[in-house]
């Protein structure tokens, strides 16, 4: 039997639990662990997700597969790929059983995470003394919208240059980007605190140095996380385009070496990989967010419930 | 626990061993004198105060009125610390406050309760009361803690501590903010349009609320408003500033005797005063209509 058609059938009868569900629209305040993963599996929202991931497959393997459209027919499909993948022994040597794959998700999760986490110090402090003082902003600014805009692969040949090594290298352009993603959100997160804020920390004794620990950087939390969160992102694909030119690991390396040694499969592997990775890290960021920001998440909660 | 009927009955309220609920020193008198104030003198030249005068004794619980835009809080700013005067002075309890030499400074003797409020929305209520004494350095956490949830308990607030501002209505919101102010022992209490956003019901409540805190502390307070009501209903005296260049146009003592209650609203009295009131406002409020309407043309 043909997969595609049991998946669609499955996806057509959970959306109809989901209309369902949506019908009855059950007042369930405390549910219990099992109660909410039906709960969630059955929800429309769910089901829409799902119908979404659905008609993408779908569409891939009409194109590559059933038809083998002209532009398209050199590409492998979604079963092969996962087959791939899967695989305790796999054609091209890579799937989820092999030691290669995870080493190559190591060293891409190893230079993303030192280059967000050095962009991430830098840039906030580096944002806060922008927004904090007139005089290093007048300094700074002009110079960072100047650099700002070069991609991030225009630095690859510099970088190599000055640092020791392609590592480096490699690490210092996903800097750059998620380095300047956080400063001009940490920046704008600074600028928009409300002037009273500032007002009412003054009558109640803050001197400069409170100021900043007690006003600016709580203020500027919720800015500084949505920058975090685009930062995550930008290091990502800056890291990718950095491994496929200069690196012997690394998930960027992996696409672009099974593309010129045509393991197609892998490209795709690869680009899957990068997509669950990428997804996981900006969900850690997302909830350390969350942690540090009860404040809001509470707001946001009882908003509606009235007071 | 004493209620705050048997506090106000006794004038005395517990603490932790300084003057801060003391009525018996009262302190917080202001002379405004000639008060100017211009904005940007090398560009556009405006002039949202002139020659403005007042004087308010220590413990007077005062209510401003005007137009908008007719220098209020402009004047409420210079007293507070956040701007400049460019002629006349300010004194505070006969000490210069304010001069054209020495622009003030915002300090913990004069806490302002914002229109929009400004509670930290990061910090819980506990914290956000705390956060003038331990800034200060004058109290340790565990000491100011111990004196924020009494004071707010007395207040009727007790067991939101940990909540954060964003989870309460406005109206306790605002009277966590004077609480926060309060617990400073400030010499006197600014308060620039607190209720101006909130819906009647709560207003009164909140009158209500400020009134009892007010006989209960003696402090100063000076009042920015534009509803009549309110400022009859709550202050000692009504001053009616003009519109730009403010100055005191007329001040109206309020003859109501405290502590207050709903029915004086409805009272001859505060009929009479409040006809006289609207009369002297109303003119106000078209010379400034008048000249808004010049501007834009």
């Amino acid at each position: 039997m043909n997969p595609y058609f049991v998946l669609g059938l499955l996806c057509i009868i959970l959306l109809s639990l989901g209309a369902w569900q949506q019908k009855k629209k059950a007042a369930l305040y405390e549910i219990s662990w099992g109660a909410q993963i039906i709960k969630t599996i059955t929800g429309r929202s769910f089901c829409l997700q799902l119908a979404g991931f659905a008609a993408f497959v779908g569409l891939w393997h009409v194109t590559v597969v059933t038809f083998s459209l002209p532009w398209f027919n050199r590409l492998p499909g979604p079963w092969e790929c996962l087959l791939e993948w899967l695989s305790p022994d796999p054609d091209y040597g890579v799937s989820i059983y092999t030691k290669d794959y995870y080493t190559h998700i190591l060293y891409s999760t190893y230079r993303a995470t030192l280059a967000f986490a050095l962009a991430t110090v830098l840039g906030v402090a580096f944002g806060l003394m922008m927004g904090w003082s007139k005089k290093f902003y007048d300094y700074s600014f002009p110079l960072v919208e100047l650099i700002r805009p070069i991609p991030p692969l225009a630095w690859v040949p510099l970088a190599i240059l000055v640092l020791p090594g392609i590592e480096p290298a490699v690490i210092f352009v996903t800097f750059m980007v998620a380095f300047f993603v956080t400063a001009l959100n940490t920046l704008l997160g600074v600028q928009s605190i409300d002037e009273n804020y500032f007002r009412a920390a003054k009558c109640l004794g803050a001197g400069k140095k409170r100021l900043l620990m007690d006003v600016v950087l709580p203020g500027s939390m919720p800015f500084i996380f949505t920058g975090l969160q685009i930062s995550m992102g930008a290091a990502w694909f800056s890291l990718v385009a950095g491994e496929m030119i200069a690196a012997q690991y690394g998930l960027g390396f992996l696409i672009w070496d099974s593309y010129s040694l045509i393991q197609y499969p892998v490209i795709v592997i690869g680009m899957v990989t990068l997509g669950l990775v990428g997804w996981a890290s900006s969900a850690i960021v997302r909830s350390i967010g969350r942690k540090l920001m009860t404040w809001r998440e509470r707001e946001l909660s009882e908003s509606g419930m009235g007071g | 626990m004493q209620t705050i009927e048997e506090s106000i009955k006794t004038k005395k309220i517990p603490n932790h061993g300084n003057d801060s609920f003391d009525t018996k020193v009262k302190q917080g008198a202001l002379s405004i004198k000639n008060v100017g104030k211009i904005y940007d003198p090398e560009g556009v030249h405006v002039e949202a105060l002139a020659n403005c005068s007042m004087e308010i004794g220590a413990g007077e619980f005062v209510a401003i009125v005007g137009p908008s835009g007719c220098g209020k809080s402009t004047l409420l700013n210079i007293m507070a610390g956040f701007d400049n005067l460019t002629q006349g002075e300010i004194l505070l309890d006969k000490e210069p406050l304010a001069t054209i030499d020495q622009p003030p400074s915002p300090g913990p003797d004069r806490v302002v309760v914002f229109q929009s409020g400004a509670l930290f929305p990061w910090k819980t209520v506990l914290e956000n009361v705390i956060y003038g004494p331990v800034t200060q350095g004058g109290m340790s956490i565990a000491k100011a803690s111990l004196r924020a949830k009494e004071m707010l308990s007395r207040v009727g607030l007790k067991g939101i501590e940990d909540s954060y501002p964003g989870q309460l209505s406005s109206g306790m919101q605002r009277r966590v903010e004077i609480t926060r102010a309060l617990i400073n022992n400030p010499k006197i209490l600014l308060l620039d349009e607190p209720y101006r956003a909130m819906d009647t019901v709560t207003k009164g409540a909140s009158h209500q609320y400020l009134l009892e805190l007010y006989d209960l502390t003696q402090k100063t307070i000076f009042f920015i408003t534009h509803d009549l009501d309110e400022a009859l209903y709550l202050s000692d005296k009504v001053h009616i500033m003009t519109s730009r260049p403010g100055y005191i146009k007329k001040s109206l003592a309020v003859e109501l005797p405290r502590p207050r209650n709903l029915s004086m609203l409805t009272s001859k009295e505060f009929m009479e005063m409040k006809a006289e009131l609207v009369e002297a406002v109303h003119e106000e409020a078209i010379k400034a209509f008048k000249a808004g309407e010049r501007e834009m043309a």
